[in-house]
């Protein structure tokens, strides 16, 4: 029988496969954007929210999951998507693993501090090196053409079929996601997050699991980055920059840490509050930051926590799944 | 910790008296890996595990449980367990199926819950249940991990006659099965079950022996007992 969160995630879905032919061509681009921005979210919530590791350099995988789009685009021609992307999530994990040998050794601020830097040394490599192209980054002239065998499912240089491809890329990577939650490896992370030094006395080997956390965080945010870069058409540094690890964070805080819904929610939340404060004034960055405060400290759960709050109110844990 | 030489055997439960301060914790985490040994040796079944990482000599079947009750107060009882067994899971990396559709973890979580009379408290989120069954549970997660060696710190601190009875029955059980290293202050618990009683002060051994011997001690009347103690009837 279906429950009410399932109804709730149904109708969403629904929502969302709807909205294509209802919104205009901005907002078509405007919602892709926003689910790009999920899944990567998504992926920093399964260090932060379910290892307990706070990265504050994920936009370099973000961003070397872009540039590898970037660089392999051929400058006459398109790229193949089914060649790239896998590309995009294996350069971006192998970067991730690189990276993970050396800092998930170390724990809390020092790690914090450690993917700051490993991000901002990409940050300068990508911006300083003929091989980044510099601060301007790169222009693709073709938009990647997804076909197999001469046979062209969808069409990437038109927005609305980008926007189903990024639907379908979110949808399964939440449920990717999900299901690695459930998995032993995924009840493991949980477990090291809950009390390290207990799993540790239990014989798990905490190294081997936070590396394969962290590798795995980056190769998807390698395929959000890679989305991003295929959907705008060129890439720059900024998408490796400090700012960008930051906002991904504060999506996370706004939506709930710890919850694959609240990364989803906060995504959203984080670019209709940009939007709608642009809109209002020069200054957003500021309604921004206040926007941000009042929330941690009256919804420290962030806005997943509403929705539980509410159904515990007025519904019961009933059908709580 | 200075000059200490201490040996447990299978099938004995060799238990470790003395002082705040004397060093029995030290002793459990120094054999458990959870402190690095500044000299001497550990020695399991024939191997210097000394140099070998907590999570190894986990692995190796050196199980211990802590003083401080150390479980996952958000999970489950039987999730505290099952994560327990699950160490023992060849391809623990799994990222696929459902953890709890792997049956041999889920049935050695089902029967360490039992073995610490527990059954009945699976559901339970552990945050919630009393301090004596999170004392059970500390134990049960021990038993989950299927060890050979079995350290155990202050297992009875904190608990009521009834649940402290109970302990001492469990203990009586696991002794025949096991090698274990006790650490307690409940000097009748630890006259009616242990084999081998070994008194610690100021980080160094006073006395060694079975229970008699260290009933009779005058020494260790000075140092620990008191002149007024007569020991528990096993």
């Amino acid at each position: 029988m279906l429950n009410r969160k399932s109804i709730a995630v149904g109708a969403t879905l629904m929502l969302l496969a709807l909205f294509p032919l209802a919104g205009s061509g901005f907002y078509i681009e405007l919602v892709a954007k926003v689910m790009i921005l999920a899944i990567f979210a998504l992926s920093l919530d399964l260090l932060v929210g379910y290892t307990g590791l706070v990265s504050f350099g994920h936009a370099a995988y973000y961003g070397i999951g872009a540039y590898t789009l970037g660089l392999m685009a051929p400058k006459y021609e398109a790229a193949n998507f089914w060649l790239t992307l896998p590309a995009a999530m294996l350069a971006a994990g192998i970067a991730a693993f690189a990276v993970g040998v050396f800092v998930v050794r170390v724990k809390g601020v020092y790690f914090i501090m450690v993917t700051l830097a490993f991000a901002q040394m990409f940050y300068f490599l990508f911006h300083d090196t003929k091989f980044g192209r510099g601060s301007d980054g790169i222009s693709m002239n073709f938009k990647p053409i997804a076909s197999i065998g001469g046979f062209t499912p969808f069409d990437l240089s038109n927005a609305t079929h980008v926007y189903y491809c990024v639907l379908v890329l979110l949808v399964a990577v939440f449920l990717f996601l999900s299901m690695v939650l459930r998995s032993p490896f995924g009840r493991a992370l949980q477990g090291i997050k809950s009390n390290e030094h207990r799993m540790r006395s239990l014989g798990f080997p905490i190294y081997r699991y936070k590396l394969a956390s962290f590798t795995l965080a980056g190769a998807l945010a390698g395929l959000a980055g890679y989305l991003s870069a295929l959907q705008f058409g060129f890439v720059n540094p900024e998408l490796l920059s400090w700012h960008q690890s930051g906002n991904v964070l504060l999506m996370l805080i706004l939506g709930g840490v710890g919850s694959l819904y609240g990364a989803v929610v906060g995504a959203f939340a984080f670019v209709a509050l940009t939007e709608i404060f642009q809109a209002l004034t020069r200054h957003w960055q500021l309604l921004l930051g206040g926007a941000i405060i009042l929330l941690v400290i009256f919804l420290p759960g962030g806005l997943a926590s509403v929705a539980n709050r509410f159904r515990r109110t007025l519904i019961g844990d009933a059908d709580d799944a | 910790m200075n000059a200490v030489a201490i040996g447990i055997e299978h099938g004995r439960l060799h238990a470790v008296l003395g002082p705040n301060g004397a060093g029995k914790t030290t002793l459990i985490n120094l054999l458990s890996g959870d402190l690095d040994a500044s000299s001497g040796s550990v020695i399991y079944k024939g191997e210097d595990i000394t140099r070998r990482a907590a999570d190894r000599r986990s692995r190796l079947g050196i199980g211990r449980s802590y003083q401080k009750t150390n479980i996952f107060p958000a999970f489950t009882a039987f999730e505290n367990c099952r994560l327990a067994a699950q160490s023992r899971m060849p391809r623990a990396l799994h990222l696929i199926a459902d953890a709890v559709a792997f049956r041999p973890v889920v049935e050695l979580a089902d029967g360490a819950l039992e073995a610490a009379g527990l059954a009945r408290r699976g559901g339970r989120v552990a945050a919630a249940l009393s301090h004596g069954e999170q004392r059970q549970l500390e134990i049960a997660m021990v038993l989950a991990t299927q060890p050979e060696v079995l350290l155990l710190d202050e297992p009875l601190a904190g608990m009521g006659a009834e649940e402290a009875a109970l302990m001492v029955e469990l203990l009586r059980k696991l002794a025949p099965r096991h090698a274990i290293l006790l650490v307690e202050h409940d000097m009748d618990a630890v006259f009616a079950v242990a084999d081998t009683i070994t008194v610690m002060v100021n980080g160094q051994i006073l006395e060694s022996g079975p229970p008699a011997q260290i009933r009779a001690s005058a020494a260790v009347r000075d140092a620990y007992l008191g002149t007024d103690f007569t020991g528990a009837v096993a």
